[in-house]
């Protein structure tokens, strides 16, 4: 086990996994985390938390990540290399270990013009592929960036963050031919995991996927399709026109026109999708990303015949790791 | 060359606001050929801001000067004596030239009549684009010759991002994607190959981040 995680360890056990976005406040307001949170539990594997989607200020992924994980929903933390050079982020990591978190995402991010600061400096030290390494050299060589090994004292024992790694990629970016590449790129720079921008477009996923397995890539790293409920066709329009790595075909912008009840057109539309998904080969799960509306996943989840999901028992803990039962210890040893 | 471009007006006479007698000068280099601050600039300007300072009923000198290059002591130094009287120079060279300007003519103050941009060239008929950051550890040969430093929005060493699409950067449908066209050049070259590795970190302290800059040639200095 690399993290010991529960999104790991159902991804291990061959389980069909589902993934979701749960979104901070733009605000400091913890009992909004902890309600969503709640509407989360039991529904999915694990929940993405978001770090200042669009450039848009939100409570941090990390007080969020910590927020969910006492609520009983294991968190993905999102980190971006927008807003934190490479020293923020490693000690962002150690926190986010020492907090309980296990599961991170590494993304470049939106550039601030999207956002509601768009006059701010951006950072990007690192690109997601290099924060990506760096999180793999973190975890399994016990070594920061700039190679010092990760403990309190020459003596002390290595204290690395061991999280699972994901990173996200966009089949209907271009170009076409390259989308594949860098997704070979993540998964040799260490990504256990990927998260696909949401498919509406369910043929250029395909012809995505089967590039995919033409490398061998869907067994080097677990991909799961990313899905997005919506509630109009003005969201969908909103999307494609605002939102970088977002395409949305015509038809789907009409069927969700003429629909009568938007929402249960929307649902309807992502549990299709989600089915759909589940049919193509190399396909690990689904990451549903139901942007301010968290209390749909539930339905769509249920719907999908997805639940329930699947309880999987952390493995004994080893003696000398994290949980073990303490040795029992001998008169004569002196505590450290 | 340095692209710049001239402040509004108003910002310039808000920062001549109180001077009685101004000395504008020009820069025959990088402004003149971006037609931002060289001699035809200078009096462009200054029959702008005496026409506007009648128009107020205020009294306003305005002499006018170009010097070759601002960032050279030799044509930096004699604007002292052409701004003998004048109690405030208005400097049309990018802010390289305000700077040194400043520090060779000690008096009096230097302000600057332009935004400097960015290192770019000049791309097409009064088009002046971005093509180097000045990151000091130049990757030009990786890339195909297109740098991802400056080109790209967030700077990739391992681009594209998911926002680019149809050769657009997301930040604008009027900026070209960097990496698109890294790739596009690099697959001409028959040489993607390169752009499956890894590029790991930058070291970004050879440039900006490493603190001020200084150039030294042993072999040039004064023995």
């Amino acid at each position: 086990m690399k993290s010991g995680s529960n999104l790991e360890r159902v991804l291990e056990s061959g389980a069909f996994t589902v993934t979701a976005e749960l979104g901070p406040p733009k605000s400091a307001h913890a009992p909004s985390v902890r309600k969503k949170a709640d509407l989360l539990k039991g529904q999915v594997d694990a929940a993405n938390i978001t770090d200042n989607q669009t450039a848009i200020v939100r409570m941090s992924s990390i007080a969020a990540a910590r927020l969910a994980l006492d609520q009983g929903v294991e968190p993905v933390m999102q980190m971006t290399c927008r807003d934190r050079n490479r020293i923020a982020i490693q000690s962002d990591l150690l926190g986010a270990y020492a907090l309980g978190i296990r599961n991170i995402l590494c993304l470049s991010g939106d550039h601030q013009k999207f956002g509601n600061h768009p006059q701010a400096k951006n950072v990007f030290d690192l690109d997601s592929i290099q924060l990506v390494g760096m999180v793999k050299a973190m975890r399994d060589e016990g070594l920061f960036q700039c190679g010092e090994e990760i403990r309190n004292t020459k003596k002390a024992p290595l204290a690395p963050p061991k999280m699972l790694i994901g990173a996200a990629a966009n089949p209907f970016g271009d170009p076409f031919p390259f989308r594949v590449i860098r997704l070979a790129k993540k998964a040799q720079a260490g990504a256990d995991f990927i998260q696909t921008q949401p498919v509406f477009d369910l043929e250029r996923f395909k012809m995505w996927m089967t590039a995919v397995r033409d490398r061998g890539l869907h067994e080097q790293t677990a991909i799961l399709a990313g899905v997005m409920p919506v509630k109009s066709w003005k969201a969908l329009a909103y999307m494609d026109k605002n939102v970088p790595g977002i395409r949305i075909p015509a038809p789907l912008i009409e069927r969700m026109k003429g629909a009568e009840d938007g929402e249960a057109e929307g649902v309807k539309l992502c549990v299709e999708t989600m089915q759909q998904l589940r049919e193509v080969e190399g396909v690990r799960g689904i990451h549903i990303m139901a942007v301010e509306w968290e209390a749909i996943v539930p339905e769509v989840v249920s719907q999908a015949g997805l639940l329930p999901r699947p309880v999987i028992p952390k493995a004994e803990a080893k003696e000398g790791e994290e949980g073990a039962k303490p040795k029992k210890e001998k008169a004569s040893q002196a505590a450290d | 060359m340095i692209v710049a471009e001239r402040k509004p007006l108003e910002e310039i006479e808000a920062e001549l606001k109180g001077f009685k007698k101004v000395l504008i000068v020009g820069c025959g280099t990088c402004v003149t050929v971006c037609m931002a601050g060289g001699e035809k600039e200078v009096g462009v300007l200054a029959s702008m801001l005496r026409m506007r300072a009648k128009m107020r009923g205020e009294a306003l000198e305005v002499v006018e000067a170009t010097v070759q290059r601002q960032c050279d002591r030799e044509y930096v130094a004699p604007i002292a004596q052409l701004a003998e009287g004048c109690d405030a120079i208005l400097s049309m060279a990018c802010g390289v030239g305000v700077n040194y300007a400043t520090e060779v003519v000690r008096s009096p103050v230097v302000l600057p009549a332009l935004n400097t941009r960015f290192f770019g060239a000049n791309v097409d008929e009064g088009v002046w684009a971005v093509r180097c950051a000045g990151c000091g550890d130049c990757l030009l040969a990786k890339t195909g010759g297109i740098c991802p430093i400056a080109r790209c929005a967030k700077s990739l060493l391992n681009g594209p991002c998911g926002g680019s699409q149809d050769g657009k950067c997301e930040v604008s449908p009027d900026v070209e994607c960097a990496w698109q066209l890294i790739y596009d050049r690099m697959a001409a070259l028959g040489r993607l190959d390169k752009l499956e590795e890894i590029e790991p970190p930058k070291d970004w302290s050879r440039g900006r981040d490493g603190g001020p800059g200084k150039v030294v040639r042993e072999d040039a200095t004064k023995i």
